[in-house]
């Protein structure tokens, strides 16, 4: 580890690994520092990606892809099960090794990687981010850098120690437990998704196969309203009734900030991307490829700052993320605070109503003009939606 | 004042994600709060997947002196 570099990117995660491998290849001297012992561990994530959304960074390898989906059900609270007709084909990962190829990539490339080094805080002179903080081996060090791109995650303090109010509203976080479980006979191309109070009030709980019997079975509840039962408890009770067999390999909490995308994902000498820069999917709670979208973003531009030694340009990111996925987060953001109105009652209805459509129209699509169609209270919610 | 139940702790972050005060601490392998700044809102306990934070409301005892 050198003492200054042109960009240092705080944490090794999916979009913290791409925004060194783009910025390396543009020709930036780059370090990564991930406060873990080991990239790709602990995997705190469902690990469910579509192919499409992949393939733009990494070819699917079987080393890496654990399960392909062709199909998704989805379980209204009564038990009745809809599935949409869905294109293509998604992926559950095995994240460890998925995590360690994109680092290898950005190390391919030139970044240099440090592991088990913690950062505590960024420096700053008028207004401008110089370096961080790093406690690493037993001492706090200073590194200078020119940028430093926060990649660290839902627990993100380094906007925050800039100046950039990045916290996560109780509404907007979502309080996860999941476990990898074993000896469970699931679908082994079939995600499945329940909804209901009974599940995880303002939220879902999954399970997703990972082949050889093996399955990611988690939720998601609404941290607001996870105050009298907590997501554990919800997803103890889930394994216990569907799932008694079942062992139990890894056992994970997490948070997911399906929040509104941030207005600003920079500032002089700072960029956020991935969940630091609350760019998760609001309604699905995804984030790898979006967190990846805006890594390739973010690093290719703090190249071209550095290059042309330009701190003004930073502001390209934040431009070509609001235009490309950011509107889109907007979007589905408003939608997501439509859907979390829906009670019990309203998903029984929408998925009665689905079941009796013929297959061909069961899509996605038709799914939420049902979900509109049955609770006419909300088609002003969903035209305001479409006509801010 | 919140206390932390370092055992049951699985130090997702998700409490530092909804911190106001971000008073909380999160290394690989530890957590803590800086109790000085914090405002006991208790967000960081009704948030936590895992149950790891209990709040202890300490009442002020008036000592009356014998």
């Amino acid at each position: 580890m050198k003492d200054s570099y042109d960009v240092i990117v705080v944490g090794g995660g999916p979009a913290g690994s791409t925004a060194a491998r783009f910025a390396a290849m543009e020709g930036a001297d780059v370090l990564v520092l991930e406060k873990d012992r080991e990239i790709g561990v602990p995997v705190r994530c469902g690990e469910a990606v579509d192919h499409e959304g992949i393939i733009e960074f990494i070819q699917p390898d079987k080393k890496f892809v654990a399960a392909e989906i062709r199909n998704f059900k989805l379980v209204a609270p009564d038990g009745t099960v809809v599935k949409p007709n869905i294109e293509g084909v998604g992926y559950v990962l095995d994240r460890r090794v998925f995590d360690y190829e994109l680092a290898r990539l950005a190390a391919d490339q030139g970044a240099e990687i440090v592991t088990k080094a913690y950062v505590d805080g960024v420096t700053r002179t008028d207004g401008r981010v110089e370096g961080v903080s790093v406690q690493y081996k037993g001492e706090r060090i200073l590194l200078k850098s020119k940028i430093v791109i926060g990649a660290d995650g839902v627990e993100s303090r380094v906007g925050r120690w800039a100046g950039l109010n990045t916290t996560v509203s109780m509404h907007d976080m979502e309080s996860a437990a999941q476990v990898t479980a074993a000896n469970v006979d699931v679908e082994d191309d079939t995600c499945f998704f329940y909804f209901g109070e009974k599940y995880a009030p303002g939220g879902y709980l999954w399970v997703f196969p990972k082949g050889n019997r093996t399955a990611n079975i988690g939720l998601a509840v609404a941290a607001d309203q996870s105050r009298k039962k907590h997501a554990l408890k919800f997803l103890e009770e889930f394994m216990e009734t569907n799932y008694p067999d079942a062992s139990v390999l890894s056992k994970l909490a997490g948070g997911v900030p399906c929040a509104e995308t941030l207005e600003e994902v920079t500032m002089p000498g700072l960029m956020l991307v991935g969940d630091a820069a609350h760019q998760v999917n609001p309604v699905s709670g995804g984030g790898i490829i979006s967190g990846m979208i805006a890594g390739k973003m973010a690093g290719k531009v703090a190249a071209e700052v550095v290059k042309k030694d330009d701190m003004s340009l930073i502001r390209k990111y934040d431009q070509e993320w609001q235009k490309s996925l950011g509107i889109r987060h907007h979007r589905y953001y408003k939608i997501k605070k439509v859907i979390y109105k829906f009670r019990d009652s309203d998903l029984n209805s929408i998925a009665a109503a689905m079941s009796k459509l013929p297959e061909a129209q069961q899509t996605l699509g038709t799914l939420f003009k049902q979900a509109v169609m049955k609770h006419p209270a909300l088609i002003m919610d969903v035209m305001k939606l479409f006509f801010s | 004042m919140i206390k932390i139940h370092e055992d049951k702790c699985d130090l997702c972050g998700c409490c530092v994600g909804v911190c106001p005060e971000n008073c909380i601490d999160l290394t690989e392998s530890r957590i803590s709060i800086e109790h000085e700044l914090c405002t006991d809102c208790r967000k960081c306990e009704w948030a936590c997947p895992f149950e790891v934070f209990e709040f202890k409301n300490q009442k002020a005892t008036l000592k009356v002196p014998a």
